[in-house]
């Protein structure tokens, strides 16, 4: 404030019992020689007795001279604030007031009110109105009589359902998210290869619906889709079904109230839903990528909308996912996957370990085609009930998944074309000097727990040979 | 929602801030072609023209008319255009 005249400064609401206390005092103060502007919050009228009041009832000046709490007193000295008392504490005022003896027949201290300029939504409005905007994105200016959401829809922004019109101040209350400043250069997306700032992806985070609270969870996952490993680029682009699935782990599940149990990978769950849609929106939006332009999917699958979950893990037999990739229980993460799809086991019949791992095998064994081998690792999802049957056994998860890889080797001449009448398989060549292919490439099976209390069911979420699935740390 | 106008572009801003134009066809040949009559006077007089200029070049041509140019066409109008033409000649003036 270089602009603001020497002398002091008050900041009030009539609504504040501690300001209408210290009213005399203001009275007192305003019969010195010393120059004082009172600014009041909410009715002009008050205080009485002194002679500088302004209306500050559109708060500009509390947002500028950054007023948390009425009343403040604050002391100019060339321009610049050199001193403020906050609340009512005699000595405070005096010493800022440089004056003695202030309302003796007042108590000793009293502490003050918030002030409006900080009331819940305030902020960032204020921040619009009244700020050095810090973010760097074009203004799109709507027609007056153009609707916001069809003006989404008409300039290409959504995934064919309705986003959140992205207001500066919508964006500024999702920035708070974060301690990442909105200039920070996040990585480079494909397949338009842009660059990609914390701003821009909160901007996606808003029109996808997404709280505050929920940015980490999506600057992690655009973190980890776009690494060298997660392949992005070809993901997006290829005629099969895939598209980004996150996977969140850790103490952040429960804080932002992410849905690890009944119905976890379906609808219902703002976070969920949300985190898994931004991703999408960052790639059409940033990316450049549009279904029919680089991407080239037959079919697609529905989780291109949004796929993401949180593991269960507060009452699992095993090790989280994170954990397996050497990551603390303590750690929030995010694991990326190549997904395309969801298909359901369903067992509701073995009672033995073994004879479930059989059960899954074969289930498994028909991922993308019965005779194909070798294929890319899929995301097993174990439910509660079946976990329980390996728990209660005392199976580790590494017992199971090395049972279940063994089941998964596959005697070449059930693979080799031509057999069982169906020409898909691999060629007698290929098979040559094997006795058995494992189903899937390095054995590496990536197995979570999720799902409702009931139900003896699990989920085999197939992958895409491009991608290597990929985690990163969640961090503020 | 009157404070809201201005939105923040999300995209990497490397095309206008403006809706873009539909990109136009490099040829006609093979596409059917809609004109459209708003009823404004006249209006019939100059289309009978551009099809019968079109209809030469053994082009394929449908003709549509709104019921008044005083108001957008009828969503049924818009819709059986959309499904049945590549592209739309509508005669504005009188």
């Amino acid at each position: 404030m270089s602009t603001q005249p020497d002398g002091l400064i008050a900041v009030v609401k009539q609504d504040c019992p501690t300001c209408t206390l210290i009213e005399p005092v203001l009275k007192q103060i305003g019969q010195t020689d010393c120059s004082l502007t009172v600014y009041t919050q909410d009715n002009p009228e008050f205080p009485t007795g002194v002679a500088t009041v302004i209306d500050d009832t559109s708060l500009e000046q509390s947002y500028k001279f950054n007023i948390e709490t009425v009343p403040t007193l604050l002391r100019f000295e060339n321009g610049k604030e050199t001193e403020r008392a906050i609340g009512w504490h005699r000595g405070d005022w005096e010493s800022v007031s440089g004056l003695s003896d202030l309302g003796t027949d007042l108590p000793e201290s009293r502490p003050g009110c918030g002030s409006k300029s900080v009331e819940p939504g305030i902020v960032e409005k204020l921040a619009v109105q009244f700020g050095d905007s810090k973010l760097a994105a074009r203004r799109v200016e709507v027609g007056s009589l153009e609707d916001e959401m069809e003006a989404c829809f008409k300039r290409g922004w959504t995934d064919g359902l309705p986003v959140v019109p992205p207001t500066e101040e919508r964006v500024l209350r999702m920035l708070e998210g974060t301690t990442r400043s909105p200039d920070e250069h996040v990585g480079i997306v494909p397949p338009n290869y842009n660059d990609c700032t914390v701003e821009k992806i909160a901007i996606n985070a808003v029109m996808a619906g997404c709280k505050p609270e929920y940015l980490p969870v999506v600057l992690a996952a655009v973190e980890a889709v776009l690494s060298e490993e997660f392949g992005m680029h070809g993901l997006l682009a290829t005629t099969y079904f895939a598209g980004p699935m996150v996977i969140v782990n850790g103490p952040i599940t429960r804080e932002i109230g992410m849905n690890a149990r009944v119905n976890a990978l379906g609808q219902g769950n703002r976070a969920n839903a949300t985190i898994g849609r931004t991703l999408q929106l960052i790639i059409r939006n940033i990316g450049g990528r549009v279904p029919g332009g680089v991407d080239r999917a037959m079919l697609g699958n529905p989780g291109k909308y949004t796929f993401c979950f949180a593991e269960r893990e507060d009452d699992s037999p095993w090790e989280s996912l994170a954990v397996e990739r050497g990551f603390s229980p303590d750690t929030s993460t995010v694991s990326l996957f190549a997904a395309s799809g969801v298909t359901p086991i369903s067992d509701t019949a073995s009672r033995d370990p073994d004879d479930l791992c059989r059960s899954f095998a074969a289930c498994l064994k028909a991922v993308s085609h019965p005779k194909s081998a070798n294929q890319p690792s899929p995301v097993l999802v174990v439910s509660p009930e079946h976990s329980r049957r390996f728990g209660d056994a005392g199976w580790s998860k590494a017992q199971f998944r090395e049972t279940l890889n063994r089941y998964l080797q596959i005697p070449v001449e059930e693979l080799i074309s031509g057999t069982g009448g169906i020409v898909e398989g691999i060629s007698e060549s290929r098979a040559k000097n094997q006795k058995t292919m494992p189903k899937f490439r390095a054995n590496t099976l990536h197995i979570v727990r999720a799902g409702g209390d009931a139900g003896l069911f699990s989920a085999i979420i197939s992958s895409w040979g491009g991608s290597q699935s990929v985690t990163k740390e969640i961090k503020p | 929602m009157s404070e809201t106008r201005i939105l923040l572009d999300p995209t990497s801003e490397q095309k206008p801030a403006q809706r873009e134009r539909v990109t136009r066809p490099n040829s006609l040949e093979g596409l059917t072609i809609g004109l459209l009559d708003i009823s404004k006077n006249r209006g019939n007089v100059f289309l009978d023209r551009v099809e019968s200029h079109l209809t030469d070049r053994g082009l394929k041509v449908n003709r549509y008319i709104k019921p008044t140019f005083t108001r957008p066409a009828p969503v049924e109008l818009q819709q059986q255009i959309a499904t049945e033409c590549d592209v739309v000649v509508e005669g504005l003036a009188d």
